[in-house]
């Protein structure tokens, strides 16, 4: 039999890694888009703002206060990494990365308010975001392992006067 | 204790200020996880391990920020602030501070 050139295989094989990576990380990607497409409607009665205070209606006051937060790392898939490689030889938006920083940002909110509505808050003020990326420890440093996003807030709690 | 990242707290008035106070950890994560994070990192998603991990720092961080105020007498810290930066090279800081206040009568 003929002996294949190890340059060909490394190819074939690089190239298979691409398309699993494109198929695998594109289904888990869609998966995780509509999990926080139907959360954020559960949670659409418990409001987020980046106001120091929410206007208390007539009749009501704040009866308690506290700090909620949630964060998540999330990272892109091999195929988009390559993809984001490519563009930046020519520059411009690199919607890869969009998408990524998009659902790690919204899941980060989600988990607030998931914190918020089990502790008993009606509403969170003062919502603060931040980002930062986490190297990973291989190629000295160079790498990146993945996206932390962390949001933070106040979440308040409202009281009927006299009740 | 009340815990605030507005400058006061909602509803409640302040009557004695502490001054600032802090928490910080400085983490790094195991070789198994960084393993685990790197075959993730081929599909992309959620990278748990280092999500727990930094869920645990920032949780320690916030605690020792409590204890500082405990000691000090305050009942809330309000106006808090997070800031992460890397120490070393796979190692990270997370550190918590605010306002050691006392609010309510």
């Amino acid at each position: 039999m003929e002996e294949m050139d190890p340059g060909l295989i490394n190819l074939f094989l690089a190239g298979v890694m691409l398309l699993l990576a494109f198929g695998i990380g594109s289904w888990i990607e869609s998966r995780h888009f509509k999990s926080i497409r139907r959360r954020e409607e559960e949670l659409k009665r418990l409001p987020a703002v980046t106001l120091e205070r929410l206007p208390t209606p007539d009749g009501w006051d704040h009866d308690h206060s506290g700090l909620v937060h949630g964060h998540v790392v999330v990272s892109v898939d091999h195929f988009k990494r390559f993809v984001a490689s490519l563009r930046q030889l020519f520059g411009g938006r690199i919607q890869a990365y969009e998408s990524l920083m998009d659902r790690g940002r919204r899941e980060a909110v989600l988990r607030l308010k998931e914190e918020a509505a089990k502790q008993g808050y009606h509403a969170v003020v003062n919502l603060r975001l931040e980002s930062s990326r986490l190297a990973s420890a291989r190629r000295n440093g160079k790498g990146t392992a993945g996206i932390e996003v962390f949001a933070f807030g106040t979440g308040i709690k409202m009281r009927r006067l006299g009740a | 204790m009340i815990l605030s990242n507005t400058e006061e707290v909602p509803g409640q008035s302040i009557s004695a200020f502490y001054g600032v106070v802090s928490g910080s950890t400085v983490r790094t994560k195991h070789v198994g996880r960084d393993l685990m994070a790197s075959l993730k990192n081929i599909f992309g998603g959620e990278l748990k391990g280092y999500t727990e991990l930094l869920h645990e720092a920032r949780e320690e961080a916030i605690s020792r920020m409590v204890q500082q105020a405990e000691s000090l007498g305050a009942n809330a810290v309000v106006n808090i602030r997070f800031s992460t930066s890397s120490v070393a090279q796979g190692a990270a800081e997370l550190f918590a501070y605010g306002t050691a206040v006392k609010v309510g009568a």
